[in-house]
């Protein structure tokens, strides 16, 4: 099923008694089992104002195509969408409603913010067809619940969004990375430090044994912060500018350092201060695993053999969470919700979506 | 504004009902006595007011699950409360309600600097949060202009924003999770100190829900490093029109300064009149102001004011020391007190797309006509969020009646012309009954869904947000 309008596809909702699997582009989301439905056949750009910093698409929009069109007028999607086709083994054409479905966000995210945050607005279809408009177009907008902020990164359990407004960023003039070899831990603490300063960073990773401090905005400013870092994190950083500090962190957001590294992928949140316990308790308990560290610590992107699920969660023990991006496994893929949380989540799913249509098995 | 008839039943248990919660809460958390209730009979939105059943001040998330127990065996509406400061009428009570203030839990749970974040119990007003990182060199970004005085608790029911989230963001983007108690007691905590919780945004939805879903009880904030230094510059133009152009050249041009302020003429001379701040005598009067290091500041203004210079500005006015900046802000921070001493006002909080602020200026001139009431402007121009003050005199039979007719009439056009109803403010029971402007009753219904589920017996905050006739099915009584 590729419903072209969203008028099919309520047609196709309202009469719907068998569940589906919602697609994208297959590019970055759980393969689901059941009756396909492609997201991809409600296409777009419905507005764009660039002098407002606002656009609006349609949600079966291929990323490619809405990154072009902002290029065009020298912006982008702040919050950095990572391409993960190739750690993931995928091919295909990302979209732009999966991409909001999972919330992606690369290592832009620790400065301006997730998918989520950039999310003005939307249009959605529920599990009884019904055409859902919430949010809006403007930046400010507290008219009524959130429910912008509900589905992204629901992973299509909640209803079929059909059209996204977000808030969209001007290119900076500039960017420049600060580049050292560090221990982990002395990177780590670097990237830390960094993030404590006043210098406005929009990049703090750790890989393959480099840390990796990112600043962007107009030349002068780019230059003196760059060399305000340095002397505040002292040692030896050469700094990587333009093009090549681009190439540097389109790597980190894609995890070119985790592509054929392992059968299982996962992605681990926690607070930076515990970025370097986390892989020493793994370690500890024997799961053997390459890692990109990402927002300043926060986010471990970690490759591993498959069906250590269990372990990997035993071993972080409240420490942080851990989802599986990739892998047959013995755990599933999302942690288990926290007390209380679960028969939210139960009553949310069965209120959006009361017959069960959309991914079921998926994360609700 | 109609309010659900007080339910009879509950009036009548009024002994009974503080009796239970006299037996859970220690001696001075319960007030009943129509004298110490009378407190908290209205909040910012002044106009309307209404005594409650009784008013619980607790000191813990228990005691606050406990009240919350009684209240929902006994089937009594409770009306959440920060510090009472809602330009809405979101902790507005109605007489059949308890009142549940959280002011007294203002301690600072847990301060974080190496992981950026605090952990705060919700009573604690927004400016100390800054207050207690500050030493350190941090703060807390989102600043509504009632910051020394609104509670966070607030600011998480509202989704509070202020004049700097152009570039931080409003309370949404800020916040990392939260203790949440439900109405049925039960203590949640969802999210938590570092941000991307797994499974459903339940953050996100219960950010800017006006107090229906939980009471909040802490939260985790993020805080950021404090920028080195900021600076304002004021440009005076011809016409809305021009100064409208500049705002979106300079967004076009990929600066993002802090915060991009607009006045227009009766907003400018009744706070010359009021504050002596030095504007020029204009039609429009931008206020932008850029942070970071002395360098940076003057990168960033040297941009800003070349397109400036390009709108032909009747004045362009860079602070040159630390007194000038203040004067700059004076006039524009006085605003509200200075249209204040002219008359009573109205404040509306609708947003519209930038592109369209020339035009809507324009129209609200018109209305403003058309109702003859006058009509400051004084607004965030960065990210569209209006805020028009309309003048009436509440001694006037009709004024307020007119005045309210004629904030309904511009609140519509934001609409129409792709905006919303509030930006910052709320709806509250101020904007509840034009939510169907905005809204189908489809996406009406969906957000009632969310209420069903965390409240499924409607009794947190229920004649507010949704129009009556929306949620007439769903609240009890």
């Amino acid at each position: 099923m590729r419903p072209a309008s969203e008028t099919d596809l309520v047609e196709l909702l309202r009469g719907a008694t068998q569940p589906f699997a919602l697609r994208g582009g297959g590019t970055r989301g759980a393969v689901l089992a059941g009756a396909g439905l492609d997201c991809s056949g409600i296409v777009g750009v419905r507005l764009y104002e660039p002098a407002a910093l606002t656009l609006v698409v349609a949600a079966g929009t291929p990323l490619a195509e809405v990154e072009a069109v902002l290029a065009a007028e020298r912006q982008r999607l702040g919050f950095e969408v990572p391409d993960l086709r190739a750690v993931l083994g995928r091919t295909g054409v990302s979209t732009i409603g999966g991409v909001f479905a999972e919330n992606a966000s690369g290592p832009r995210r620790l400065q301006l913010g997730a998918c989520r945050d950039a999310a003005l607005g939307l249009r959605f279809v529920d599990g009884t067809g019904a055409v859902v408009k919430n949010g809006g177009r403007v930046m400010k907008n507290v008219t009524g619940y959130d429910l912008v902020k509900l589905m992204a990164g629901s992973r299509g359990t909640l209803g079929v969004v059909t059209e996204i407004a977000f808030k969209v960023q001007a290119l900076p003039e500039t960017e420049a990375t600060l580049v050292s070899d560090l221990p982990a831990a002395a990177g780590l603490a670097a990237l830390r430090r960094a993030l404590g300063s006043p210098y406005d960073i929009s990049g703090a990773a750790y890989a393959a044994g480099q840390a990796l401090v990112r600043v962007e905005g107009m030349a002068g400013s780019v230059a003196y912060r760059a060399a305000q870092l340095r002397a505040l994190l002292g040692g030896d950083w050469a700094l990587v500018e333009g093009a090549g500090s681009a190439a540097i962190w389109r790597d980190i957001r894609d995890l070119a350092p985790l592509v054929g590294r392992g059968e299982a992928l996962w992605r681990i949140a926690c607070v930076p201060s515990e970025a370097l316990a986390v892989p020493a308790a793994l370690e500890a308990a024997g799961v053997a695993h390459a890692a990109v560290f990402d927002w300043g610590g926060g986010l471990l992107w970690l490759t591993c053999a498959a069906g250590q699920g269990a372990r990997i969660r035993a071993a972080l023990a409240g420490r942080g969470e851990a989802a599986r991006l990739k892998g047959a496994e013995d755990a599933p893929a999302f942690p288990p919700p926290a007390p209380g949380v679960a028969a939210l989540q139960a009553g949310l799913k069965a209120r959006f979506d009361p017959k069960g249509l959309f991914n079921p098995g998926g994360m609700v | 504004m109609d309010m659900p008839v007080p339910d009879a039943r509950i009036l009548a248990r009024k002994d009974r009902i503080v009796a239970r919660l006299r037996a859970v809460l220690p001696e001075d958390a319960v007030i009943s006595a129509e004298e110490e209730t009378r407190a908290y009979e209205c909040d910012a939105l002044s106009a309307y007011r209404c005594l409650p059943l009784a008013v619980v001040l607790p000191r813990s998330t228990a005691e606050v699950a406990a009240a919350l127990k009684v209240c929902h065996d006994e089937g009594v509406p409770v009306v959440p409360r920060g510090s009472g400061t809602s330009l809405a009428g979101g902790a507005m009570p109605t007489e059949d309600s308890v009142v549940l203030g959280v002011a007294r839990m203002n301690a600072v749970v847990q301060t974080d600097y190496e992981n950026r974040f605090i952990q705060v119990q919700t009573g604690r007003t927004n400016l100390s949060v800054t207050g207690a990182v500050e030493a350190e060199g941090f703060f807390y970004a989102p600043d509504p202009s009632s910051q020394l005085a609104c509670a966070i608790a607030g600011n998480i029911a509202m989704n509070s924003g202020g004049a700097h989230c152009l570039k931080y963001g409003v309370t949404t983007n800020n916040l990392l999770g939260v203790t949440l108690v439900k109405m049925d007691g039960e203590v949640v905590t969802i999210g938590g100190p570092w941000g991307e919780p797994a499974g459903l945004d339940l953050l996100g939805v219960i950010c800017g829900s006006e107090g229906q879903l939980g009471v909040v009880t802490e939260a985790w904030l993020r805080i950021l490093p404090k920028p080195e230094g900021a600076r304002p510059v004021l440009m005076g133009f011809a016409s809305n029109e021009v100064a409208g152009e500049c705002v979106a050249d300079i967004i076009r041009a990929g600066i993002l300064p802090v915060a991009i302020e607009f006045m227009d003429r009766p907003c400018i001379r009744a706070c010359e009149a009021f504050a002596h701040a030095g504007y020029p005598d204009c039609e429009a009067l931008l206020i932008v102001e850029v942070e970071g290091s002395e360098a940076e500041i003057a990168e960033q203004l040297a941009a800003i004011t070349a397109i400036a210079r390009r709108h032909a500005p009747v004045a362009l006015e860079e602070a040159q020391d630390e007194a000038h900046a203040k004067r700059i802000w004076l006039g524009r921070k006085s605003a509200f007190g200075a249209m204040g001493q002219i008359n009573d006002y109205m404040c509306l909080d609708g947003t519209i797309p930038v592109s369209t602020l020339p035009m809507v200026l324009r129209r609200i001139g018109e209305i403003s006509r058309e109702f003859g009431l006058d009509v400051g402007n004084v607004f965030h121009a960065g990210d569209g969020n209006m805020h028009p003050l309309i003048l009436y005199n509440a001694n006037t039979p009709g004024d307020l009646e007119r005045c309210e007719a004629m904030g309904a009439e511009i609140l519509k056009l934001c609409v129409e012309v792709g905006g919303c109803l509030t930006g910052e403010h709320g709806v509250g029971i101020e904007k509840r009954d034009l939510m169907a402007v905005q809204y189908a009753p489809a996406d009406l219904e969906a957000q009632m869904r969310v209420k069903d589920v965390f409240d499924p017996g409607w009794l947190l905050n229920p004649a507010k947000v949704f129009p009556l006739a929306a949620s007439a099915g769903r609240r009890a009584g």
